[in-house]
C-alpha cells in the first residue's frame, strides 16, 4: 500500500503559520512579559523543524532558499551591531535607547534598540538550531 | 575614547562574524584574519599607552553604575596579556597559512581562532566574575572546534576527554560562583573584594578560594589536575597546539592570579601556602614528564606545566618581587611557548616524525632552524640576556625575601631540568649523523613556515633584552596586584 501523509501535510501547512505567529508574539512580548529573543527563536526554529519532518529536505529548501549558517551569522552581527552603534555615539558599549513613536495602527509605541539586539539573538538561535538538525540528518552517507 | 579597552575584544569578534560569510573563499579568509588581528594589535598597543598615562581604564556596559552593570577593567596586567595574546595569534595565523591545509581552512578554522581570541581577551579584561565564566565558555567552545577540526581518530578520542573535563570544571565554576554569590551577594569583582574585606574572610570564603583554585587549576593544568593536558594537546595539528599551549592554560593562571590577589588576601597563611605547595608539586610533575619522553611534542607540552607551576609560585609569594616576576614570566612563557611549538612543528614537518630517536644531523641541512631553536631553548631555560631570565630571577628573589628557601631551590633546579629537556631535542635532532632519509619537502613551504618562527624568536629576544625598558610597565601591573585598593577605586570610583 502506498504511504500517504496528506493529513499531516495539510495540518502542517496551517500549523506552521500559527507557530510562526506565536514565535513572533513571544519575541515582541519579551520586554514586559515572559518571552524574548531566545525563546522566540526556539519557537520559530521548531516551525522549521516541523517542516523538515513532514516534507523532505529538498522541498523545504526550495521554499526557504537561504543558508541557515548565514542566518546565525547575521543574527550575531545584528546583536553586536547595536553595541557598535553606541560606540559610534561615544557611549559605553551596549547602551540602549528607546523612543516613543506614534505609529499609524498601534498608536503610541515604545521602540528601542533592545529589540534589534533581541532580533539578533532570535536569528542566531533560529540559525543554530536548524543548522544542528540539518547537520545531524545530512550526515548519513 | 571610553570604549577603547573593548576594541581588542570586539574587533576579533566582528571579523570572526564577517568570516562566517566567506566559508569557501580561503584567500579572503586569510586576508581578513590578518587585517582583523593587525587592527586589534594596534588597538591593544594604544590601550597599553593609555593605561600607562591615564591609569586603569574601566567601562561599565550599557551606562549602568559600577556594581550593577558588567564592568570591563583594563589594568596594565590585563592590557599586556591582551597584547601578547593578539601578537602570538598573529604569528601563529601566519604559520597556519602554509601548514594547516585548505581542508581545515574551509571549515571555519579562522573564525574559530578569532572567536577563541575574543574569549581569551574578554577573560583577561572582564571585571565581573560571572562574565569571566561566559568568556571562558566562549574560548572553550571555540577550542572544542579547533581540537576536533579535521576529524582524525586521535583527535576525536582526545576531544571527548577534553570536552568532558572542561564541562565538569565549568559546572564547578558555576557552583563556586553560586556559593560566592549566596554569601557576598554581588558579582562585580571589585565589589566582591570590598565585601570580603568587610567580613574578613571567614572559613567559608577560604573554602570558596580552594574551589576557585580547583576550577582554574583544571583550566590552567596545576598538579594534580593536569592529567588531561598532555594527551589532549598532542592531538590537534601544530598551529592549534601552539595557540593552546601559549594561551589557554595562561587564562587559568591569570584567573588564579586575579582572584588570589584581589579576593582572598586575608588568610594568606592558608590559601597561598596551599597554592605554593601545589605549584611546587606542579613543577616537579612537569619536570618528570619533560625528561621522560622521547617525543618532541610531549617534551614541550610538559614544559607548559612546569611554567604554570613557576608562575603560580611567584604569585603565591604575595610580595612585589614575586608578583613582578610572575607577570614577567607569564608573558615570557606565552611568547616562548608560541615560538617553541612553531619551531617544533617545522622540525616535525622536515623530518616527518615526532620521535627523537629517528632524527639526527639536521644542522647540516637546516642550519637556520637549528640556531633559532637553540636561541628559543636558551630563552626558555632563562639564560641571560634572553627572555626567561629576569622573570625567574625576580620570582626567586621574592621567594628568598619570603623565606621560602626550598621553593626557590626547586625553581632553580627546575631550570636545569628545563634546559636539559629542550637541549636534548637539539642534540638528538640537530647533531650527529643523519639517521633516516628526510622526506621530500617543498623548500618554499619551509621558508614560509620559517618567517613567523623567526619573527617570534626575535620578539622573545627583544623581550629579554628590553627588560629594562619594560620594567616600568611591569611595576605598574604588579602594583595593582599587590594593592587591591587601586583596582577597587578605579572600578567603584569612590
Amino acid at each position: 500500500m502506498k504511504k500517504n501523509d496528506v493529513i499531516l501535510q495539510t495540518v502542517t501547512k496551517i500549523v506552521f503559520f500559527i507557530i510562526l505567529t506565536f514565535g513572533v508574539e513571544l519575541f515582541l512580548a519579551g520586554h514586559n512579559s515572559p518571552g524574548g529573543g531566545f525563546i522566540g527563536g526556539l519557537v520559530l526554529s521548531s516551525a522549521f523543524v516541523l517542516l523538515y519532518l513532514v516534507y523532505d529536505i529538498e522541498t523545504v529548501h526550495r521554499g526557504t532558499p537561504f543558508d541557515f549558517k548565514r542566518v546565525a551569522a547575521l543574527g550575531v552581527l545584528l546583536a553586536v551591531g547595536t553595541g557598535m552603534l553606541s560606540i559610534v555615539f561615544g557611549e559605553p558599549f551596549l547602551t540602549q535607547t528607546t523612543w516613543l513613536v506614534d505609529l499609524p495602527v498601534f498608536g503610541e509605541t515604545e521602540l528601542g534598540t533592545m529589540t534589534i539586539f533581541e532580533a539578533g539573538v532570535a536569528l542566531t538561535v533560529l540559525g543554530v538550531v536548524v543548522t544542528i538538525i540539518l547537520g545531524i540528518s545530512e550526515d548519513v552517507e | 575614547m571610553i570604549n577603547l579597552l573593548l576594541f581588542p575584544i570586539i574587533i576579533p569578534f566582528f571579523f570572526a562574524m564577517i568570516l562566517l560569510f566567506f566559508k569557501e573563499q580561503v584567500i579572503v579568509q586569510r586576508v581578513l584574519t590578518l587585517i582583523g588581528l593587525a587592527l586589534s594589535l594596534v588597538a591593544s598597543l594604544w590601550l597599553i599607552a593609555t593605561v600607562k598615562t591615564e591609569g586603569i581604564q574601566t567601562v561599565t556596559l550599557g551606562s549602568w553604575p559600577a556594581p550593577f552593570g558588567i564592568t570591563m577593567v583594563s589594568d596594565m596586567f590585563s592590557a599586556m596579556l591582551v597584547t601578547t595574546t593578539i601578537s602570538i595569534t598573529f604569528f601563529v595565523v601566519l604559520y597556519s597559512f602554509s601548514s594547516i591545509g585548505v581542508e581545515r581552512e574551509r571549515f571555519f578554522y579562522y573564525p574559530a581562532i578569532l572567536f577563541m581570541i575574543t574569549g581569551i581577551n574578554g577573560a583577561f579584561t572582564t571585571g565581573d566574575i560571572f562574565n569571566m565564566f561566559v568568556f571562558f565558555e566562549v574560548l572553550l567552545i571555540a577550542s572544542y572546534l579547533l581540537i576536533v577540526l579535521g576529524g582524525e581518530k586521535r583527535q576525536l578520542r582526545e576531544s571527548i576527554k577534553y570536552i568532558l573535563i572542561n564541562v565538569i570544571s565549568s559546572a564547578i565554576f558555576v557552583i563556586t560562583v553560586a556559593y560566592l554569590y549566596s554569601i557576598i551577594g554581588t558579582l562585580n569583582m571589585a565589589d566582591i573584594s570590598v565585601k570580603i574585606a568587610e567580613i574578613n574572610q571567614p572559613g567559608i570564603i577560604s573554602v570558596i578560594a580552594i574551589l576557585f583554585l580547583i576550577v582554574f587549576g583544571i583550566k590552567g593544568a596545576i598538579f594534580p589536575l593536569y592529567f588531561w593536558l598532555p594527551n589532549s594537546y598532542a592531538a590537534p595539528p601544530i598551529p592549534v597546539l601552539a595557540l593552546f599551549g601559549a594561551l589557554l592554560t595562561k587564562v587559568g593562571v591569570y584567573a588564579i592570579t586575579r582572584t588570589y590577589t584581589l579576593f582572598f588576601v586575608h588568610d594568606i597563611g592558608f590559601t597561598h601556602q596551599f597554592l605554593m605547595i601545589l605549584s611546587l608539586l606542579t613543577i616537579i610533575a612537569g619536570c618528570i614528564g619533560a625528561l621522560a619522553y622521547f617525543d618532541v611534542k610531549q617534551i614541550i607540552i610538559y614544559n607548559i606545566i612546569i611554567a604554570v607551576g613557576v608562575i603560580l609560585f611567584g604569585v603565591a609569594q604575595m610580595n612585589t618581587a614575586g608578583l613582578e616576576g610572575a607577570i614577567f614570566y607569564l608573558i615570557h612563557d606565552m611568547l616562548i611557548k608560541g615560538a617553541l611549538f612553531v619551531l617544533i612543528g617545522i622540525i616535525i614537518y622536515v623530518t616527518g616524525t615526532s620521535n627523537l630517536r629517528e632524527m639526527g644531523g639536521l644542522i647540516k641541512t637546516h642550519a637556520t632552524l637549528g640556531w633559532m631553536y637553540l636561541i628559543a631553548a636558551f630563552g626558555l631555560a632563562g639564560i641571560p640576556p634572553l627572555s626567561g631570565f629576569i622573570g625567574k630571577v625576580l620570582i626567586t628573589k621574592g621567594a628568598f625575601e619570603a623565606d621560602h628557601i626550598i621553593g626557590s631551590i626547586i625553581i632553580l633546579a627546575s631550570s636545569l631540568v628545563v634546559l636539559l629537556s629542550v637541549i636534548r631535542i637539539f642534540i638528538y635532532a640537530f647533531w650527529g649523523p643523519q639517521k633516516n632519509e628526510l622526506p621530500a619537502r617543498d623548500k618554499g613551504v619551509y621558508r614560509q613556515m620559517m618567517v613567523p618562527a623567526i619573527m617570534l624568536v626575535v620578539v622573545t629576544v627583544a623581550y629579554g633584552v628590553g627588560a629594562e625598558w619594560l620594567m616600568p610597565y611591569m611595576t605598574d601591573a604588579a602594583d595593582v596586584l599587590a594593592d587591591p585598593s587601586i583596582y577597587i577605586n578605579a572600578v567603584l570610583k569612590e
